[in-house]
């Protein structure tokens, strides 16, 4: 039997997680909620995102002393520039490859997802072997690894430590919460609240969900689709933006294959597990997806953590398709 | 070839005016050529390894460019068929059968896999029919990755014989021109399998798969029992997918690391189906030939020409996603009928 200590471990590393995949959780029901469409380089997206942020913190100087005013001033930074460059990104991709085959049959759509995803994952390959770090000159005057985030482009790269990792509460009491984890529950709430406040308050959240429950409807009421389906994914792009920095900000290693693969799918299954569409939904799957992985990395085998979400995910499409929140809707002649 | 101009003359001159009978003849007596080449610019021994990536085209045509279920999984039948081949098989473990057993072990291993997975997905909506197939086989890369007691993990099960057809094949690796057998041997595997299927889809069986792809609702209302329809496809392209990965372990000698049977593999084949034209067993044939040529034949000499490399940017197979991923993206957006279009006859589709 596990005692105390290892149950508020697990809560605080999988809630702190499931915040993290509740962002981009948000990106894939609201994509699906208004075109149906599983946008399936998501996950790749949230990746680019990473090496977006791993560039930003090189251009801001290293070394950077963890917790110093330089790295706080650096972490503000990139929570503007990375979600823009997500955001825009995720637009672009929109106008240039979803919206010309848009009423298409569906699997059309999901198979230009699929390559986009590709096209995501080798970007992330060269962009990962591009010197971005620092010019040569630089490397050598400030004595710096010339390839400190990893070997060879397809390896693993280390994010430089922007926050101190040391236990923010008295050791005796046997739980640790780092400053990462309070960025995240800082950084998150706050967006969460925010969408909650865009989707149900504003004409453009209004706008949403008029074009997720009936497009056609919603264009003759004077609503342009077409901006409305833009601006959601401007908005889940960015989304993807904000959890890549926190990521980042939690130390894990980065590589452009599995970081997408595995996020993107951990997402998914929480979406699907809320009830895809319900934005309420991808947040509490999301929670769940976290604790599970974290109760299984740390009382179970970690190899098999992967093994299960995919079959929870397979579960829950078989059994339960319509999610916790979601219902279950038959599918339109 | 109900096409009117293809109608004209007799059985020979029709077939002389077929491309694909041409594209046949040159693939059966490509060793002439082959030996008449340089040595720099053979590419022979090289073709069996296609020959065994077709039957993965050939599984996912059934599945989805003749039924329409968007499969995403197939690695996983390909990894369960290549391992099934190699347990029951190596010499590591006591079974020990011969070439023929063994590759039957793998398409029953294949075609039960199948039932097992289809059984309950077959009925869910294709993007998540999609999704669950994708599922599954980061599940069985996993298993076999971590079942190492079985598997022999990352490690490889080796020492697989080689057919037996009479006497046995020589290894197509330390034998000059052994290639030669295994290339003939795989092509009337591929033949088979093609007469199979051709025929299938001029049955009732292969019309109901494209009364399912069409309009699944509308099926159902001419009375065709669309969920045993769905499943025996998916079933059948298992069992194809299995056969391609037993020929392929049995090719190698080995059952080849779990993590190559990964998710850009079930790409690749979907790729090809993609490429070649949905629905069309030509196209997925000359699908596998062109992914299968690109991934064996270019990505090998090319590295070769240019020579050792440093620089990232030059290595062709750093490109290797970014080339799928875009072909996907322009033939959805394009072509989506493939460069071989299926035709559509009043009887049906070929």
């Amino acid at each position: 039997m596990p005692d105390l200590h290892v149950l508020l471990e697990i809560l605080v590393i999988g809630l702190s997680n499931g915040m993290v995949l509740a962002l981009i959780a948000l990106g894939y029901t609201m994509v699906y909620g208004i075109i149906e469409l599983i946008n399936f380089a998501h996950g790749d997206l949230l990746m680019l995102g990473c090496f977006a942020a791993l560039t930003g913190v090189s251009m801001a100087g290293l070394p950077i002393t963890p917790g110093s005013s330089h790295a706080w001033i650096t972490i503000a930074a990139l929570m503007i520039i990375v979600p823009a460059f997500c955001a825009g990104m995720n637009g672009l991709v929109e106008r240039l490859v979803y919206r010309p085959i848009r009423g298409g049959p569906k699997l059309t759509a999901l198979v230009s997802a699929i390559g986009v995803s590709f096209i995501f994952v080798n970007i992330g390959l060269i962009w990962g072997g591009l010197p971005l770090w620092a010019p040569a000159g630089v490397v050598n005057a400030l004595g710096i690894d010339p390839a400190p985030f990893g070997s060879s482009a397809s390896s693993f790269k280390n994010i430089p430590a922007l926050l101190p990792a040391e236990n923010l509460l008295p050791s005796h009491w046997g739980v640790g919460i780092r400053m990462a984890e309070v960025v995240t529950f800082g950084t998150t709430i706050p967006v969460l609240i925010g969408m909650s406040w865009l989707i149900r308050r504003t004409r453009l959240g209004r706008a949403m969900r008029a074009t997720a429950q009936d497009p056609i409807a919603a264009r003759l009421m004077g609503i342009d689709t077409n901006r409305i389906i833009s601006h959601t994914f401007l908005l889940g792009g960015a989304l993807a933006g904000v959890g890549a920095v926190l990521l980042c900000l939690r130390g894990d290693a980065l590589h452009f294959q599995f970081t997408g693969f595995r996020a993107g799918m951990d997402a998914f299954t929480a979406a699907v597990l809320g009830g895809i569409g319900s934005l309420p939904g991808a947040v509490i799957g999301a929670l769940i997806i976290g604790l599970v992985r974290s109760s299984n990395d740390i009382l179970g085998e970690s190899l098999w953590t992967n093994a299960m979400v995919f079959a929870i995910l397979i579960l829950l499409l078989i059994f339960r398709p319509g999610g916790l929140l979601g219902s279950t809707v038959r599918e339109k002649v | 070839m109900n096409a009117s101009h293809l109608m004209a003359g007799s059985p020979w001159q029709r077939l002389a005016r077929d491309w694909r009978s041409w594209a046949v003849l040159i693939i059966v007596a490509w060793p002439a050529i082959d030996l008449a080449l340089p040595t720099d610019l053979r590419i022979g021994a090289l073709l069996p390894n296609i020959l065994a990536f077709a039957f993965l085209a050939l599984g996912i045509h059934v599945v989805t460019g003749a039924t329409g279920l968007l499969h995403l999984g197939a690695a996983a039948f390909v990894a369960i068929g290549a391992f099934a081949f190699a347990i029951s098989t190596t010499t590591a473990f006591p079974f020990q059968l011969g070439f023929w057993p063994g590759l039957g072990v793998a398409i029953a291993a294949g075609t039960s896999a199948g039932v097992l997975l289809g059984l309950p997905t077959t009925r869910l909506r294709g993007d998540y029919l999609a999704i669950a197939t994708l599922g599954f086989g980061e599940i069985v890369v996993d298993l076999l990755k971590n079942l190492d007691v079985i598997t022999k993990g990352t490690q490889t099960l080796g020492d697989l014989p080689k057919p037996w057809l009479g006497v046995t094949l020589p290894n197509i690796v330390s034998t000059a021109n052994a290639w030669i057998w295994w290339h003939w041997l795989y092509l009337a595997f591929i033949a088979v399998a093609v007469w199979l299927l051709h025929n299938l889809q001029n049955s009732q069986i292969g019309r109901a798969w494209i009364a399912v792809r069409e309009d699944e609702l509308a099926a159902r209302a001419m009375g065709i029992p669309v969920a045993r329809v769905k499943l025996g496809a998916f079933t059948l392209g298992s069992a194809l997918c299995a056969t391609g990965g037993a020929l392929y372990a049995c090719l190698l000698g080995n059952s080849s690391d779990p993590t190559n049977y990964d998710f850009m593999l079930s790409v690749m084949g979907i790729s090809m189906v993609i490429l070649g034209g949905m629905g069309s067993l030509t196209g997925a044939l000359v699908g596998a030939m062109v992914i299968g040529g690109f991934n064996v034949i270019i990505l090998d000499k090319m590295t070769r020409w240019l020579g050792e490399t440093d620089s990232m940017l030059l290595s062709l197979s750093n490109w290797q996603y970014l080339i799928f991923g875009l072909m996907l993206v322009l033939m959805m957006r394009f072509r989506p009928a493939g460069v071989v279009p299926e035709r559509r006859t009043a009887r049906g589709s070929r």
